[in-house]
């Protein structure tokens, strides 16, 4: 059954690949729709690439190769965080490759290119999105972590992939640790993807900018990387999502191609529920000032660190 | 863990979900809140010894839970809500830490329960031992509570917190306290709430404010 794994894990980057873009202009459109408004295109996002890809780039003066070469490793970087993650199914030939652990450190990565290349440019705007991404994400890794711990110590493993398989393949128990971890999750998907409470990804204004400020100089196809890139990086959050706390769906075990074709809708099926629960969120929850930004971060790392202690003493 | 019945892993969930009340009370900043967050805490609490009373078949346990649900859930918070529209203290904004500080400490707090409890669970032989490491980090962060505020409204809130962790924790490690003794600290908790609602308007009257911190300057008139 080797074939098959490879199949799998090709047909999943390629997924993400073609369905992030897909995913966020979902995201669009719901929250359009809650907010009354007409909604855009679904398919938006790629027309916006597309175009992106098309215009010459430019590059602002004094910039040196990091800049331009800081979209290329993002998207690598989220390209391989793609292949890593458990999506369709869970014996995956690069699941091999990174643990868990190494995915948060390819998200790490990621940020700092993206930091390093905005500060580059030596722009006011530019240096205060990379410090106010840096601060956001030196709060979250740590949650992340700790939401990886949680899933770690029930699975007794640090591969996403095998976690992946061994919750989905246990008894059905109710699990506090579980549903304290998933809420700490749920704030650091918003922080870390630039979403309403701490980023508002719809405004331009320069004040509340976090993500937005940091791709300012960027244009054309640097550009088009970036925001593919951001997109992935949603698009694989949510995949974690599903692999730590609604695991059914990806084909487990030794399993043919029926299991991976199953995988697909049902997978489907996830996104669309969970970009309809991320745009209600943000309808619900208003922009929080910046520096209200660690307390709502440390509520999340509460969370996580809540759900280790309660499994170790419950068990459960 | 698979081998837990189903009414054991809700006692369990319903345990964490205290743990994490105690937690958002500590936390919490409006007093109004604070005393909705103690009449949730207390119906999770007449929840669990509903579901315990029922798998224990324990009659005492029902009568406990009908006072948790007539004590905690109707009649402190109301008279809670009453004093505070009555006082009008709204807000307690001024703590000892900021919220993260405080969360932090909490955390480190419910690890030091935790390994309190350890050696206790180890001795009960109840099916619910494991939650009594939650009632020791319920009672220890309602404390916690109340060392970090400045307004008797809160630290009053605090108290009775710490009273539904020992509650929970009597529960857990024995299936209840004997019905005399239980009735008996219901009955103190009732008349303490009403003492202190009298102590509030005098400390009022006598300071203008609600802040305990003029209660360290207290000098005998000689």
């Amino acid at each position: 059954m080797k074939a098959i794994d490879w199949v799998t894990q090709i047909l999943q980057v390629a997924a993400a690949l073609a369905a992030a873009p897909l995913l966020l202009g979902w995201v669009n459109m719901c929250r359009a729709w809650l907010q009354n408004r007409r909604a855009p295109s679904v398919l938006l996002a790629y027309r916006g690439i597309r175009k992106l890809f098309h215009k010459d780039a430019i590059i602002a003066e004094g910039a040196s190769t990091l800049f331009r070469f800081a979209p290329y490793i993002v998207f690598a970087n989220m390209v391989t965080a793609a292949a890593i993650i458990p999506s369709m199914g869970t014996r995956l030939p690069f699941g091999a490759a990174a643990d868990a652990i190494a995915l948060v450190g390819l998200f790490a990565t990621a940020r700092v290119f993206m930091a390093l290349a905005a500060m580059d440019i030596g722009t006011a705007f530019g240096t205060l999105g990379a410090r106010r991404e840096m601060m956001v994400g030196f709060l979250a890794e740590p949650a992340l972590l700790m939401v990886i711990f949680v899933a770690s110590l029930i699975s007794a493993t640090t591969a996403l992939p095998v976690i992946s398989e061994r919750l989905a393949t246990q008894a059905l128990v109710l699990s506090p640790s579980l549903a304290f971890t998933g809420v700490a999750f749920t704030m650091v998907l918003l922080a870390e993807n630039a979403r309403l409470p701490i980023d508002n990804p719809a405004t331009h204004l320069e004040l509340t900018m976090i993500h937005e400020a940091m791709l300012l100089e960027y244009s054309a196809r640097h550009l088009a990387l970036m925001e593919w890139a951001a997109a992935l990086k949603l698009f694989n959050y949510a995949c974690i999502g599903f692999a730590l706390f609604v695991p059914w769906g990806p084909a487990t075990g030794e399993s043919g191609p029926f299991e991976l074709i199953a995988s697909i809708p049902v997978l489907a099926a996830k996104l669309v529920v969970a970009g309809a629960m991320l745009a209600l969120i943000e309808t619900v929850s208003a922009k929080l000032r910046v520096f209200r930004a660690p307390e709502f971060l440390a509520t999340a790392f509460m969370f996580a660190v809540l759900g280790l202690l309660v499994h170790l003493l419950l068990g459960a | 863990m698979a081998a837990n019945p189903f009414i054991l892993q809700l006692v369990n969930s319903l345990a964490a979900l205290l743990l994490l009340l105690s937690f958002a009370m500590l936390a919490q900043r409006r007093v109004v809140t604070l005393v909705n967050l103690l009449a949730v805490q207390g119906a999770i609490l007449c929840a669990a010894t509903l579901l315990l009373a029922w798998r224990t078949g324990e009659s005492h346990l029902y009568v406990s839970a009908a006072l948790t649900l007539g004590l905690k859930v109707i009649v402190l918070p109301w008279l809670l809500h009453r004093l505070i529209r009555r006082l009008g203290v709204y807000w307690d904004t001024d703590t000892l830490l900021n919220t993260s500080g405080t969360m932090l400490v909490g955390l480190l707090v419910v690890v030091f329960a935790f390994g309190l409890a350890q050696p206790i669970s180890a001795l009960a032989s109840t099916a619910t031992r494991s939650a009594i490491g939650i009632a020791v980090a319920v009672i220890l962060l309602a404390f916690l509570t109340m060392i970090t505020r400045r307004k008797a409204m809160s630290q009053v809130v605090g108290f009775l917190s710490m009273e539904n962790g020992l509650f929970f924790g009597a529960m857990s490690a024995t299936y209840g306290m004997p019905m005399i003794v239980e009735l008996g600290v219901a009955l103190d908790v009732l008349v303490a709430m009403l003492v202190l609602g009298v102590f509030f308007f005098q400390i009022r009257e006598q300071f203008d404010s609600l802040d305990l911190e003029h209660l360290d300057s207290l000098e005998e008139e000689t």
